[in-house]
């Protein structure tokens, strides 16, 4: 049992009923300590998704247990009554595109979360900068995301998912559209704040350039996750 | 909290300000058309008012003289005038009429008084009274007609003398104020072929052209050269006494049919412009149900290009209630654009329409409202289709 990491125990999720019924996560075990970056990697279909969306609290697995941040979310049934709350202040989400709202400047995207979770405006907007200047986007704090470059709006999109200081973030293949420095320069992004911030991260991936920096890596096939460990390269010598 | 409809507003103004503006010629159009219906009321009620009438005194068994056509007797006003209560009597004349105006023509409704007396221009903005008892008119500013223009009616010409402001029949044409003298003969008398075919006709029939009464036929001749025919008689009531109380007696030993501000305002107003409004009523019905199937169809458009952002939104923790609020705040901002272009739009454009278009606050703050209501009610589709939005929508797979 780790505090404040992620620990999945034998999660089963079944899409529909009787001869029509599709499991796509038939067991799944997997821990990640506070401050660790595993990957998970799998072929299509094989349910990296529907893995993701499970510990999102989005969708309800079918049977198992998990607890993201020392907390017991699921267990059989969702433990937790407002996942929508779960979502806001303990998960933090990395897309594959960046999804910034485009009608908010980068500041307001990144203090939106605090905002809605009851911050002040002024409070929401520090600690939106504070992230920003730490990952090295602060110059653009009233630029529209339309503005930015691919590799900025990943990087905002990072420090949004940052912002409520969640114990847990969810990457959906983060450095899908970025050039290999680009990319390698998120997946150094995330291992500082992981480290910085004992933050538990998953990264869902296909990208060859960053598979060989992590220590863990989960294979997911056939709804089964298999752990091998990763050649752990470290970061600050690749290009 | 910061606002996120008024974020959104702010990012993409052009696309609300000119949805707006499309809206809003929408609303100006609807506003002026119940404008439109307010002139017709407010026609109709200056018309009585600038009669200056508590009574109004028609052929028995008819509505006139607006409404219907009316003729009585011009010597009947005396006979009025002795009943208890009458204060003042006019015989007075109305008919309508294209009258030329340079090289246009003008409808105006041609009314023949006592100088005076009651039915007549109440005030004048320039020039005088009619002061000779043929010849002089005195015109509504409305006509076009200047002081010193002369005004071709039937058979005679007729120099502008005054001219007057606001005094339209219930249709909305400008009066033209004639004496009364002028008036029957313009109304009542053929032109001259025809009086010349009559006498022949009537000098051919034996019954009235005998060898043994020599004046018969002269006398009738001159009954059908000359008109003592009115269309009805104008009471003003003695101070102290109810319009109602004089009406009475007239009407049972005179034998005529006797209105009073009341029921003449009823037929004006329920009867007479009653098609009228119920044809406008339908034209805003129709005009609120298209405006309402516009802002429903904008607000669902702009909502659907925003899906993912939406589900991005409720992925991260966003209420649903947050996300309903700016879809309605967004529904209501454009109504607000909406209604004040419609407003000053339909304040610019409302004194080029030929008549009268009166356009009252209380309409508008009405109008304000049921705005507001169809655009709340036009977001319910939008809002209904973000929140069935799937947070897992962001994330795909």
């Amino acid at each position: 049992m780790n505090q404040g990491g992620i620990l999945i125990e034998g999660l089963r999720k079944t899409y529909g009923q009787g001869d029509t019924a599709v499991e796509a996560l038939k067991d799944v075990n997997m821990t990640v300590g506070p401050g660790e970056v595993v990957g998970l990697v799998g072929p299509s279909g094989s349910g990296k998704s529907t893995l993701l969306k499970c510990l999102g609290a989005i969708i309800e697995p079918t049977a198992g247990r998990m607890v993201l941040g020392g907390n017991v979310i699921y267990d059989g049934g969702w433990k937790i009554p407002d996942l929508r709350t779960l979502r806001r202040d303990s998960i933090g989400f990395v897309f594959q595109a960046p999804y910034l709202i485009p009608f908010l400047d980068v500041t307001d995207n990144v203090a939106l979360l605090p905002m809605l979770a009851g911050v002040s405006n002024a409070v929401a907007r520090a600690r939106a900068l504070e992230l920003l200047a730490a990952l090295d986007v602060a110059h653009r704090a009233q630029a529209e995301p339309s503005q930015l470059s691919g590799g900025e709006q990943q990087r905002v999109s990072i420090a949004r998912a940052l912002a409520n200081r969640p114990p847990v973030i969810l990457a959906d293949e983060p450095t899908a559209p970025l050039d290999s420095e680009r990319a390698l320069g998120v997946m150094r992004i995330l291992n500082q704040m992981a480290q910085q911030s004992q933050t538990a991260i998953i990264v869902v991936t296909h990208d060859e350039k960053i598979i060989p920096t992590f220590k863990r890596i989960y294979h997911i096939r056939e709804g089964r996750t298999i752990e091998e460990a990763g050649e752990g390269r470290s970061l600050e010598g690749m290009a | 909290m910061i606002s996120l409809a008024g974020r959104d507003i702010l990012h993409a103004w052009q696309k609300f300000v000119f949805t707006g503006l499309g809206l809003g010629l929408l609303i100006g159009v609807t506003l002026s058309m119940a404008g439109v219906y307010r002139g017709m009321v407010d026609d109709a009620q200056a018309l009585l008012s600038n009669s200056g009438a508590d009574l109004w005194v028609v052929q028995k068994d008819t509505q006139g003289p607006y409404a219907e056509s009316s003729s009585i007797k011009d010597d009947l006003v005396r006979s009025v005038l002795g009943m208890p209560g009458v204060a003042r009597a006019a015989n007075v004349t109305y008919f309508t009429m294209q009258v030329q105006q340079g090289k246009d023509e003008v409808r105006a409704m041609v009314v023949g008084i006592e100088p005076g007396q009651p039915g007549g221009p109440g005030y004048l903005v320039a020039g005088r009274h009619l002061t000779r008892s043929h010849y002089e008119a005195v015109a509504d500013v409305k006509t076009g007609f200047l002081l010193g223009d002369r005004i071709r009616i039937r058979r005679h010409d007729y120099e502008v003398v005054g001219l007057t402001q606001r005094m339209v029949s219930s249709g909305g044409d400008p009066m033209v104020f004639i004496s009364l003298k002028d008036a029957q003969e313009a109304q009542f008398l053929k032109d001259n072929d025809a009086i010349l075919n009559d006498r022949v006709r009537t000098a051919a029939n034996p019954a009235f052209n005998r060898p043994g009464t020599p004046g018969l036929l002269d006398a009738l001749q001159a009954t059908q050269t000359s008109s003592h025919n009115v269309n009805a008689i104008l009471v003003q009531v003695q101070d102290g006494l109810l319009p109602q109380q004089v009406a009475e007696p007239i009407r049972r030993w005179k034998h005529l049919q006797v209105f009073t501000r009341e029921g003449m305002e009823d037929i004006l107003v329920a009867k007479l412009i009653a098609t009228s409004a119920k044809q406008i009523g339908m034209f805003l019905v129709i005009l609120a149900i298209v405006s309402a199937a516009i802002v429903a169809f904008i607000i669902y458009t702009m909502t659907l290009g925003k899906i993912r952002e939406i589900a991005v939104l409720k992925l991260i923790g966003t209420r649903n209630s947050t996300i309903a609020g700016m879809i309605l705040q967004q529904a209501l901002g454009l109504g607000v654009i909406g209604f004040v272009v419609g407003k000053l739009a339909a304040t610019l454009w409302a004194p080029v329409f030929p008549k009268f278009v009166l356009l009252q606050q209380g309409d508008a703050l009405t109008g304000f409202g049921v705005t507001m209501l169809i655009c709340a009610l036009a977001s319910t589709l939008a809002i209904r289709a973000a929140l069935r939005v799937d947070p897992a929508e962001a994330i795909g797979g």
